[in-house]
C-alpha cells in the first residue's frame, strides 16, 4: 500500500536562501509522525509547501487519499489541497476571532457542502438538510475535542489551551485523512499537554486520521509518535523512532552544539 | 489631587483654545472704516466652552476605557440590550405590526415632499445594505460603490433612450449590469486588501464618474438624460402625487426583499465564508473556502443591489447626470455602514435613517451640516467604534442524536 503522503526530493528557495534542500518523508497511513528541529529549521516552511501555501522550487509532493487515486498536488491551491484531505494548524492560532466556536467549525464544512446564493435565499429542502447535516457535524466533533461547553462563546473569548483545541477540531471538519499540526502544544500547561496527547491518540484510534505534527515539547513527541524526522538548516538529518532519535549524535548535536576537544 | 490635576488640565486646554482662536474668533478687521474690532467675550466663551467640555470628555473616555476592560474580562457573553429586545416576541412583533402600520399610512397622511424624503432614506437603506454585504461581511474596504449605483441608473436611462425600454424590464437589467460590473472590478482586486483595495475601489470609482462626465456620445456628459419616465402601474397614467406613492411603496417592496436575501445569505454557508474571509484570509482559505469565488460573489451580489436602486433613482428623479454619483456619495453610504454598524441589519438601516433624514430635518442648522456630521463621526468612532448596533453571532441549536461514544474521561 502506498504512503498517504509521500514528499520526494522536495525544496524552496526563498531568492538566494535555500529553506529546504531535498526534503524526502513519507507518512503511511494510522501514523503519527513528528517534525522535529531547532528553530528556523524550516518545519513550517515544509508545512506551508505542503499546503499550498508556498510553490516549492523543486521536487514533488504525492498524497493518495484512501480509497482514491495516487495524485501530484504540488502548485495546488490552499483550498483545493484542503479539499483533496490535508487538514492544518496553524504555530500562532489563526481562529475567526468574532464568529462563535460553533461557526469556526462550521467554515470548515464549506468544501464538503454545495448550498450556493439561490439555495441561500430559497433555503429549499436540499439546503435546509445540508445546514443541519453541518450544525449536527460540528457539535459532534466539538464534543469529541471537548469544547461542547463553550459552543456559542465567541472563538476571542476562549483560553488559551482550548482556542489550540479548536484549531484541531475545525481542521478536523474538512474530513482530512492526514492532520498537519504546527506546534499544537505551544504555550500550554503540563495537563493541558497531557490531554492534548490524549486528544490526538484518539483521532489516530477513532478517526482513523493519520497526523504529522511539528513539535517542540519533547515529552509528547517521545510519547506518542510512531517516527521522527529531525530537520536542521532545511536538510533531514535523522529519522526513526523515539529511542533512535534520543540516541543520534547527529541530532544531539544539532540541539546542544558540539563539544570541543582540544 | 485626582480633582486638582484634571482641573490643572482643563486650564492648559482652554488656554491653548483661546490662543488657537483668538486670529479668527477675536479679531475682526473691518477693511471698509479701517478700524479693528476685538471681541473679548468671544474668548471668554471659548475658554469657558472648552474648560467643561474637557471634564466631560476625560469622564467619558475613563467611562468607554473601564466598559471596554469589563468586556473584555468577560466569559460568559452577555447578550446586548437590542439583542434581547430582538429576540423577544412580545416586544418584537408588536412593534413591527407598529412600524408596518406606520410606514403603509404614512403617504396619505403626509405631504408628498414627507414621502419623497422618506423614498429617498429607504433608497440609501437599500444601498448601505448591499454595501454592508462587501464592507461589513466580506470585510472588503470598498470606496467607490456610487459606480455601480451610477451603472443601474444609465442602465436605465441608456436602454429607455435608445430603444425606449420601460422601467420594469430595466430594473433586472440594471441589477445585472452592476453585478457585471461588480465582477469586472473583482477580478484586478483580487490579491488586494485594506488600504490598497479602497484606494483602487476609489479609482474605479471616480474613473466610471469621469467616463460619464466625459464620453458625450455615450453618455450626454455633465448635461445629463431627462425625460425618464416614471414607473408604470399597469398602463395607468399616474399624476405626480399618486407616482409619488407608487413609488414609495415600490421601494418598500424592494427594501424588505433586500432584508429578506440579505438576512438568510447572512447565516448560509455563503455569509460564513464571507465572514471567515473577514476574520483571517489564510485561515479561510485552508479551511477550504476559495477566496477567489467568495469575493467575487461579495462584489457580485453588493453591486447588484446598487444597480436596482439605480434603476429606482432615475425613474423618481427623470433625470441622470454624472454629478449624483461622486466620491461624496460613496462615502455618505460608507459612513451609513459604519455608523450604523458593520454587519448587523438593523444597525446599517438606523444607519441610513439617521444620515438621510437628519439632515432634511435640520434644515436649520443647514450651514453646519457638514461640522456636525464631522463631529458626529469623530464621537462615534471614538465612543463606539463598532456603530451604534453591533452585528449579532447566531446560535445554533444540536438537533442530532446523542452520540456519546465520543465522550471522553477528563485528562487521562
Amino acid at each position: 500500500m502506498k504512503p498517504l503522503l509521500d514528499v520526494k526530493n522536495l525544496t524552496m528557495d526563498f531568492g538566494g536562501l535555500r529553506a529546504l534542500n531535498n526534503i524526502s518523508l513519507d507518512v503511511k497511513a494510522d501514523e503519527i509522525v513528528a517534525l522535529i528541529g531547532p528553530n528556523g529549521a524550516g518545519k513550517t516552511t515544509f508545512f506551508n509547501c505542503i499546503t499550498g501555501i508556498y510553490n516549492p522550487t523543486a521536487g514533488d509532493i504525492f498524497i493518495t487519499p484512501p480509497g482514491k487515486k495516487h495524485q501530484r498536488i504540488n502548485g495546488l491551491k490552499v483550498h483545493k489541497v484542503t479539499e483533496r484531505g490535508l487538514a492544518r494548524t496553524f504555530q500562532n492560532i489563526r481562529l475567526f476571532p468574532d464568529m462563535t466556536v460553533l461557526e469556526n467549525v462550521m467554515v470548515a464544512r464549506h468544501c464538503r457542502s454545495r448550498a450556493g446564493v439561490t439555495g441561500a435565499v430559497l433555503r429549499d429542502r436540499t439546503t435546509r438538510e445540508e445546514e443541519e447535516a453541518i450544525v449536527n457535524k460540528s457539535y459532534e466533533i466539538l464534543k469529541m475535542i471537548g469544547l461542547s461547553d463553550t459552543v456559542n462563546f465567541l472563538a476571542k473569548n476562549l483560553p488559551y489551551g482550548a482556542q489550540r483545541r479548536l484549531e484541531i477540531a475545525r481542521a478536523m471538519a474538512t474530513d482530512p485523512f492526514l492532520l498537519l499540526l504546527d506546534e499544537p502544544a505551544a504555550g500550554m500547561n503540563p495537563r493541558e499537554t497531557d490531554e492534548l496527547e490524549a486528544l490526538i491518540s484518539r483521532i489516530r484510534c477513532k478517526e482513523k486520521i493519520a497526523i504529522l505534527m511539528i513539535e517542540h515539547d519533547m515529552r509528547i513527541v517521545m510519547s506518542i509518535s510512531d517516527r521522527i524526522i529531525v530537520l536542521d538548516y532545511g536538510e533531514k538529518i535523522a529519522e526513526g523512532t523515539a529511542a533512535e532519535i534520543r540516541e543520534n549524535p547527529v541530532v544531539i548535536k544539532a540541539y546542544l552544539g558540539e563539544e570541543i576537544h582540544d | 489631587m485626582k480633582i486638582y490635576q484634571g482641573f490643572k488640565q482643563s486650564s492648559v486646554l482652554a488656554l491653548w483654545f483661546m490662543f488657537l482662536t483668538f486670529p479668527i474668533l477675536v479679531i475682526r478687521v473691518n477693511t471698509i472704516e479701517k478700524v479693528i474690532e476685538w471681541r473679548w467675550q468671544n474668548m471668554f466663551y471659548i475658554g469657558i466652552g472648552s474648560f467643561v467640555i474637557s471634564f466631560v470628555w476625560r469622564y467619558l473616555m475613563k467611562k468607554t476605557a473601564s466598559v471596554n476592560k469589563r468586556s473584555d474580562s468577560e466569559k460568559t457573553e452577555s447578550k446586548p440590550l437590542i439583542q434581547r429586545l430582538q429576540e423577544e416576541p412580545k416586544i418584537y412583533r408588536p412593534a413591527m405590526i407598529i412600524l408596518g402600520a406606520a410606514a403603509l399610512a404614512f403617504p396619505f397622511l403626509l405631504s408628498t415632499y414627507q414621502v419623497n424624503i422618506m423614498t429617498t432614506a429607504l433608497m440609501y437603506v437599500v444601498l448601505a445594505l448591499g454595501l454592508n454585504i462587501v464592507v461589513g461581511q466580506a470585510g472588503l474596504l470598498h470606496l467607490g460603490y456610487a459606480a455601480f449605483y451610477a451603472a443601474g441608473a444609465y442602465t436605465y436611462a441608456l436602454l429607455h433612450y435608445h430603444f425606449g425600454i420601460g422601467f420594469w424590464t430595466a430594473l433586472p437589467l440594471g441589477g445585472l449590469t452592476a453585478a457585471l460590473f461588480g465582477i469586472f472590478l473583482g477580478f484586478p482586486v483580487l490579491r488586494l486588501r485594506g488600504d490598497y483595495l479602497a484606494i483602487v475601489t476609489l479609482g474605479f470609482g471616480e474613473i466610471t464618474r469621469l467616463v460619464l462626465e466625459n464620453w458625450n456620445d455615450f453618455s450626454f456628459g455633465p448635461s445629463g438624460i431627462s425625460g425618464i419616465p416614471r414607473p408604470g402601474f399597469f398602463g395607468i397614467e399616474l399624476n405626480l402625487q399618486q407616482a409619488t406613492i407608487y413609488l414609495y411603496f415600490l421601494v418598500i417592496a424592494l427594501c424588505l426583499f433586500t432584508i429578506f436575501v440579505v438576512r438568510r445569505l447572512q447565516n448560509s454557508r455563503i455569509g460564513r465564508a464571507w465572514l471567515a474571509l473577514r476574520e483571517d484570509e489564510i485561515a479561510c482559505q485552508a479551511m477550504g473556502i476559495d477566496k477567489t469565488k467568495v469575493k467575487m460573489t461579495a462584489f457580485a451580489l453588493g453591486s447588484t443591489w446598487a444597480g436596482l436602486v439605480g434603476v429606482i433613482f432615475a425613474a423618481k428623479t427623470t433625470f441622470v447626470n454624472p454629478a449624483s454619483f461622486t466620491f461624496l456619495e460613496s462615502a455618505m453610504i460608507l459612513s451609513m455602514v459604519v455608523l450604523g454598524g458593520m454587519g448587523s441589519i438593523l444597525g446599517v438601516a438606523l444607519g441610513a435613517f439617521l444620515l438621510i433624514l437628519l439632515p432634511e430635518y435640520l434644515r436649520a442648522f443647514s450651514d453646519y451640516r457638514m461640522l456636525l456630521f464631522g463631529i458626529i463621526m469623530v464621537l462615534m468612532m471614538v465612543f463606539r467604534p463598532q456603530g451604534m448596533i453591533s452585528g449579532i453571532r447566531r446560535t445554533y441549536e444540536y438537533h442530532g442524536k446523542e452520540t456519546d461514544h465520543y465522550e471522553t474521561p477528563a485528562g487521562r
